[in-house]
Parts: C-alpha cells; structure tokens; sequence
C-alpha cells in the first residue's frame, strides 16, 4: 500500500491490521513517534491523519493508506521549526522529552482547531497526553505562547 | 567491584581521549603515589578516576563521565559548570556520558549526587585545566602567570596585549594532570555561566523527533526480539511447544532452562512467532495479594528488603528512653500508616540493542548505572569487563526505576543466538510486571508530646518499605527509629527519593496530628521543634507565599509539611476544597526549595514542578493491584498517572543558598506533596488519611 508521509509517497508492504506507528518506526524509520503504552493511553505515538490527532499505536496502516499523515519529522519546513515547536524550544519545556513528540503533534491539532484556546481547553485536549516528568505546567505555557504566534 | 589492578595507563588515556590537555579528576592525591616528582602520574588506577576533561588540538573541550542523562537536565547543568571555570561558552563543551569504553568508573546515576559530587569533580578538574592553560601561556610568552586569565576560550596577556587560544596551547601537546581535592574554583557569588538559566543543551534534538533513544535504535542487519513471560511470578515451565513459532519465516527460537526467546527479521513477525508458542506454566498458588500485603509484611520480617534504602537516614536504635518519654507528654499518639506499592512507569520501557562482535559485546540501553550493567553482562556471560562496552544513549527517564539491565542482559542472549545484532523493547506490561516497584510499607509511629509543643517521645518503625527518610529532623531526645526488612512478593528497588516518600508521609502526618492535640498552629509546632535553619528557612517561605496565616474558605483545607532529604530543603503547603460527596479537589501547591547554590534555575523549577506532579499521583491515586503473583493493573489504561487535568496551580519557590555547596535536587521535591495534601484533607475534614495512595477514588472514606 501507499503511505502519504510528511508529504512523500511511500510504497509499504504490511499486513493491513499492523499498527501504523510500528511501520512508521520500523519500515519509514521515522522514529520520532513513540511507544508508550500501546493501547492508545499515553499520546507518545500521536500524529496527524488528515490534519486530526490519532494514536497511531491502535491505529492500523491499512485504514490510512491515502491519507495525510503528519509525524514529528514533517512539522520543520525549509528548515524552519512549526511555532509549535519554537514554543517548546522557547519556553524549555522537557526533561527526558521521551513525551515530546506526542505533545507537540497533539497541540499543533488543538492549535489548528482553535488558534487561541483558554487554559481550559489546553488542559481538555491535551489530557490524553502524559507526561511522567511532570512538565505539564511548562508544556501548557509553551501551548499559550504558540497560540500567540 | 572494579578490578584493581586494571589500571589507566598514561598511554591509554590519551589514546583514548586525542592529544591535547587531559586532567583528570582522582579521588586520592596521587602525586603521593608518584614519589611526588612530577604532575603526571605514570597510571591511575581506574577504580580512583572520577572524571576527566579535555582540550583537543583544535581547542574543543570534551568532558567525560559516567553520569548519564535521564531528564535530569544534567547534559546541560555539568556542561554550565565546567564552562564556568574554563571561561568558555555552554556551546562549546561537549559531554561523553554513560558509555563504558570512554568514561571512567561511575557507581550510577541516582542519589541526586550528579550535582554535589560530579559537579564538584567536574568543577576542580576545570579549574586545573584553565590553571595549566594559563601556565602553558606564560611559557609560550616567556613570562610569569601573574596577571595573565583566561577569557572566552583564550588566554590574555594584557600587559602585551595579546591572546592565545586553548587549541593553540594545546596542539601537538599530549599533557595528563591529575588534580586532587584542594583546588580552588570560581565562588558562586562570581558565577556568569553556572547559576544562569541555560536551555537544555541538545533541545532542538528533541522537540524535532530526531534524538534516538534506544527503542529508536537501528544497525546493519539489526533482528527484533521477544521474551516470553510467565502467567504470573514464581511459575515454572513445565511444557512448551516451539515449533509453530519456528515456521514462521525467518524466526529463531532460543530455549535456555526457563528462558524463552524469539528473533525475527520484523518485529510483526517476532510478536507473531511469540504468540505461536505453546507453554504450560506450573503456577504457585496461595501468593500475597493486596488485600493481604499489610499484614503479611509484618508477619515476614527479615526478608533482604532490597531497594529501599539507600542514600539516607540509616538504621537507629533506641536514644534516651523511649518509653519513660512517653509517660511525660500530655498526650500521647500512636497511628500506623501504609503504603502501597507503586510503579516508576518511566514513559520508554526498558529497551536494549545488543550486538556481539569477535567475541566483544556491546549493549546499547538505558540504564541509570551503566557499569554496573556491564557488570551483569559480564558475570552472565563469563567475559572479561574489557570485552563488554555499555552505552547509554539520553533515556526516556528512570525515577530510579532503570538501575538493572533485564533488557541488555535478555538481548545479548538473542543476539549470541542468532549471531546477528538484537533489539529488545519491552512492552507497557512487561515494564509494569517485570521490573520492579517502589517497596510497600507499614510504618507504626508512636509519639508523646507536651502542651508546650515539646515532644517528649518518639518512635517510629519501617517495615519493608527503607530507610530513607527515617529519621526525624524535629528535635526528639528519647527517640527509636528503625527499619525491619521484610520479605517481599514483589520485586522491590530504587525509586524517586526511596523509601523518604512514605517516611516523609508518615511522619509529617503525625506531626500535624501532634499539633492538633495540643491545639497548636502547624507552622508553629514544626519551627518550634526545629534546629536546622534552611528548614525552618524553607517552611517559613512556603508559608509566607501561600498566605498560610490569610482566611480560608469555608469546605477548604490548608496543610504544610517539610523534610531534610537529599541535600535538598523542601517544605510544601497545599489547600483542598472538599464538597458535600467528599469528593477533594486540590486547589493549590506551594512548595519551597533550597538546595545551596542554584546551577540552572528553570531546569531546577522544572525539577522541583515535576516532582510535585509525580508525587501527586503516588499520593492520590497510584497503586499496584495485584494477586496470586499477577499484577492485575499492567497497562496504563488501568493504572492512573498524573495527567494535565490532574494538575493545580503550583507556586515553586527556589531559595538560592550562593554561600552552601549545591545540592541534588531531583528527588527531595517529591516528599512533600502528599503529607502536604493530607494535612489539607485533615484540616478541611477532621479525617486523618494513613494510606498512600489517600483517595484512589477521589473522595475521603
């Protein structure tokens, strides 16, 4: 099947009910994406299918065969970092940042949806995100800064 | 242990680290050894190594050490300190971590003793080095030191008018210090670099997705492996039958006594070929379940009780006489309180990548003790230490919960199998079930205290769970603390802080419970128990900040708790509201912090933050549920971490100490959050919770 990464056709051959994060790990080595949980619990593995979140660990490769998808890798354009990522970088939100990816891809959907969002709907839609550092404070600041720009 | 008579030759040394100048920190003054004579000591011991430093020919400066980075920030906050003291920008050091072959011996990464001990290492062996700099330049240019200093990554000779660069002084050179402990460095006060808020070194590497940690890893010919598990602890295999597995395409199976692996080209067919195996457990019945733990801690003393003590308090006898004490006070006290066991749950599972050539293995993991990992590589294999190299890329945390090598030992099996290199990434179950936890414990407090706030008696017994954290910082002249180890179910070790998280529970708890008999204000019992200074320093801006003596509204709770623990002062106020369904919501923390001369002042916010937001989860929620030698809650749907919703409004206040050493601090922020919290709960109520977690269904029982 083809895969629509990051803007670049990829031919992958596996089984149509393999999760999409491991092809992207271990097929694409976009690597970017994480193993946390496996069950859809933790956000490390979050991307973009179509420009919404999706956890790609439950999410099988075959129902997004076509589609747009947007890991951590595909965010920087022409060697500029998303605002999203400035933000990060900016406000120096992570300890070991195991959860960095996940964040950043769940708050660039949030950001996408509603370009200024209150503390509340931060905190609504990035719930499903963990962060066992604990940086949450930080990574909620970092969101308000990129709403900003 | 370190063989001794391995020794880092003078040769070896610079092979290993290039020409140019490499000083060496040494625990022991070797010049002693050296008759002496000379700067540069013929061999070094390995096992008295510490650190070293070097300036390459082209003037770069490398640091190694066998610290390693799980999150802690300390790439960047070591980095800060060894650039202070050579005058360099943050950029242009750069640190070798955690890889066995390059850096020296190193115990581990845990203890919050990266900032006090490798810091300082770090910090004199930077010093000698702009010292020798400034020596090589006062030969160069013919004249004495006097006057010349180091700027910018060059040596200045104002009275001519010149610099000379580092790279210059040291090509062509192949020069070994070795300096001891009496060098003098750069105070805090004069701090431009150190004691700066500096962003984490390598963060665009991050915030890109292109760090690799060690699940991301991949080699040449590299194969994917599983380990299968057993039903449940203590299960024996009586049966299996592989052969399903082994028609799948391109898999191998290992079968060695109990252990089963497989290894495959993908990682969808390794999981395939696990699932094909067909094994019959022999499983121990009668095992000690939650309901049961309690009891049967007590019940089982003497156990090794591993994990749980390192690094603080120290088992104590009786001082005074403990029960006359008791008859003294006006009131007396007694409560036990528990504590359940609970999982690090580090966000990357343990994962290894193994790889054996001629006969040299080398493991790439994440581990928080990188030799001593290669020590149970090579007591596994029967290799010598120097045909094992363990790197440790940045980790995807640890909390104290990645001191073993289960993976790196499991993959090196499978690679010596298959003859090909292996990765190994254990699954979110395999984490929760086969690593190990945080020790549960039953700590009995029994305490005498008199209307003037005096306490008359006190003791307090640890069963199991350590001694860290045992012993009371509150002036107590008859006094028994002690820690009985007990047998465990579970397989216990290291975790943020060890045991200090249900000591410190336990004991402010009963502070705050002492302080209500005799009708006297919290703050004012704890200050006036105290002798230490930075504590009641610490209690007092905490409480200052919060408004502790302001109005609280009717429902609300106020509650405050402090420790001494890791070199780190920490005091910690929180309020609750509580509704009619008893249902707590957890308004506010404000919690205060010293830890001597502050290093990176958001890295350590960001410490402190998250330690408050960690310990939440172990004082609200987190538990491990398990019977019959099954952990019933292995999957992060089941076991509830702290989440953004979880979060208050958190004030972190840091008390910066330029005259004392600096401190760890990754740990001591995590022991105040939930005595903090309870005496809230206490406040608001009248309930005094003993349990950790308190409400695992958010309301007070």
């Amino acid at each position: 099947m083809v895969l629509n990464v990051n803007g670049v056709k990829h031919e992958v051959s596996a089984d149509p009910d393999v999760a999409l994060l491991n092809v992207l790990r271990n097929q694409l080595d976009l690597t970017g994406s994480k193993y946390g949980c496996g069950e859809g619990a933790c956000g490390a593995c979050t991307v973009l299918i179509n420009g919404n979140p999706a956890r790609s660990c439950i999410t099988p490769v075959g129902s997004v065969a076509g589609k747009e998808i947007t890991t951590i890798e595909g965010l920087e354009k022409s060697g500029k970092l998303h605002a999203v990522q400035e933000a990060f970088l900016t406000t120096d939100v992570f300890q070991c940042s195991y959860c960095a990816s996940g964040m950043i891809l769940a708050a660039v959907a949030l950001l996408n949806a509603n370009p200024s969002p209150s503390e509340d709907a931060i905190v609504k839609a990035m719930n499903g995100n963990v962060c066992r550092c604990g940086t949450y404070p930080f990574i909620v600041t970092a969101i308000k800064l990129a709403s900003k720009s | 242990m370190d063989n001794p008579t391995f020794t880092v030759s003078r040769r070896k040394f610079l092979k290993l680290t290039g020409g140019g100048l490499v000083v060496a920190f040494v625990f022991k003054d070797f010049l002693v050894f050296a008759g002496g004579a000379s700067h540069e000591s013929p061999t070094l011991p390995a096992s008295e190594v510490g650190a070293w430093i070097q300036i390459g020919e082209d003037g770069k400066v490398s640091v190694f050490t066998g610290k390693v980075e799980f999150g802690q920030n300390i790439r960047t906050s070591l980095s800060q300190i060894v650039a202070e003291e050579l005058k360099l920008p943050v950029s242009s050091i750069t640190m070798i971590m955690g890889d066995t072959d390059l850096v020296p011996y190193d115990a581990g990464t845990f203890g919050s003793r990266t900032t006090p001990q490798m810091g300082t290492q770090l910090r004199k062996a930077a010093a000698t080095a702009r010292g020798v700099l400034i020596e090589m330049a006062a030969k160069k240019w013919d004249t004495t030191t006097d006057g010349l200093y180091a700027e910018n990554g060059m040596i200045v000779n104002k009275a001519i008018n010149q610099k000379m660069a580092y790279g210059s002084l040291t090509k062509g050179q192949q020069i070994l210090r070795t300096i001891a402990d009496d060098v003098p460095v750069i105070a805090a006060k004069d701090w431009k670099v150190a004691g700066k808020t500096v962003r984490k070194v390598d963060g665009a590497l991050y915030i890109t997705g292109r760090h690799k940690y060690v699940s991301d890893m991949h080699v040449p010919g590299m194969q994917y492996a599983k380990v299968l598990r057993a039903p449940s602890y203590n299960a024996k295999l009586v049966s299996v039958d592989d052969s399903k597995a082994k028609a799948v395409a391109g898999v191998t199976v290992l079968r060695d006594g109990d252990f089963i692996g497989v290894v495959a080209p993908d990682a969808e067919s390794a999981t395939k070929a696990l699932q094909l195996i067909d094994a019959n457990w022999q499983e121990e019945t009668g095992q000690p379940s939650t309901a049961n733990i309690f009891d049967y801690l007590v019940k089982n003393v003497g156990g090794d009780g591993g994990g749980g003590g390192e690094g603080g308090g120290g088992r104590r006898g009786e001082q005074g006489d403990v029960k006359a004490g008791m008859a003294q006070g006006n009131f007396r006290h007694a409560q036990t309180y528990h504590v359940n066991y609970i999982a690090h749950v580090p966000l990357e599972p343990r994962a290894a990548l193994a790889e054996w050539t001629d006969g040299n293995l080398t493991v790439w993991t994440g581990t928080q003790r990188p030799f001593g990992v290669q020590e149970e590589l090579v007591n596994t294999f029967k290799l010598n230490k120097e045909k094992v190299r363990v790197i440790v890329p940045d980790t995807g945390s640890g909390y104290g919960g990645k001191h073993s090598g289960e993976a790196a030992i499991e993959a090196a099996r499978l690679a010596k199998a298959v003859n090909r290199p292996v990765k190994l990434v254990w699954t979110r179950e395999e984490e929760f079930t086969w690593a190990y936890f945080r020790p549960a414990g039953v700590i009995e407090v029994a305490a005498s205290v008199k209307n003037d706030g005096t306490i008359s008696s006190w003791k307090f017994i640890n069963y199991n769970s350590g001694n860290a954290g045992l012993n009371t910082q509150y002036r107590a002249v008859n006094k028994q603390e002690t820690h009985i180890p007990c047998k465990t179910p579970l397989r216990q070790g290291s975790y943020r802080a060890l045991a200090a998280t249900g000591n410190v529970f336990a004991r402010e708890s009963h502070m705050a419970d002492l302080a209500r008999l005799i009708k006297m204000d919290q703050l004012e019992f704890r200050l006036k128990n105290l002798d230490d200074d930075r504590f009641k320093a610490v209690l007092q801006a905490a409480a200052k900040a919060f408004g502790w003596d302001g109005p609280k509204m009717p429902g609300h709770g106020y509650g405050i708790a402090g420790a001494f623990e890791k070199g780190g002062h920490i005091a910690t106020c929180a309020e609750v509201m509580i509704n009619s369904d008893k249902e707590v919501q957890l308004l506010r923390v404000t919690q205060a912090f010293e830890c001597g001369a502050i290093v990176n002042p958001h890295h350590l916010e960001n410490q402190i933050m998250g330690a408050i937001v960690q310990g939440l989860g172990g004082a609200l929620f987190e538990k491990i549920d398990f019977a019959n030698g099954k952990i019933l809650n292995s999957r992060l749907s089941a076991y509830r971490v702290p989440r953004f919703s979880d979060v208050p409004k958190i004030e972190v206040l840091l008390l910066n100490r330029k005259d004392l050493p600096s401190a760890g601090a990754g740990e001591a922020g995590i022991v105040g959050i939930a005595p903090a919290v309870r005496n809230a709960i206490l406040d608001a109520t009248g309930t005094a919770l003993t349990t950790l977690p308190m409400i695992p269904n958010g309301t007070v029982v």
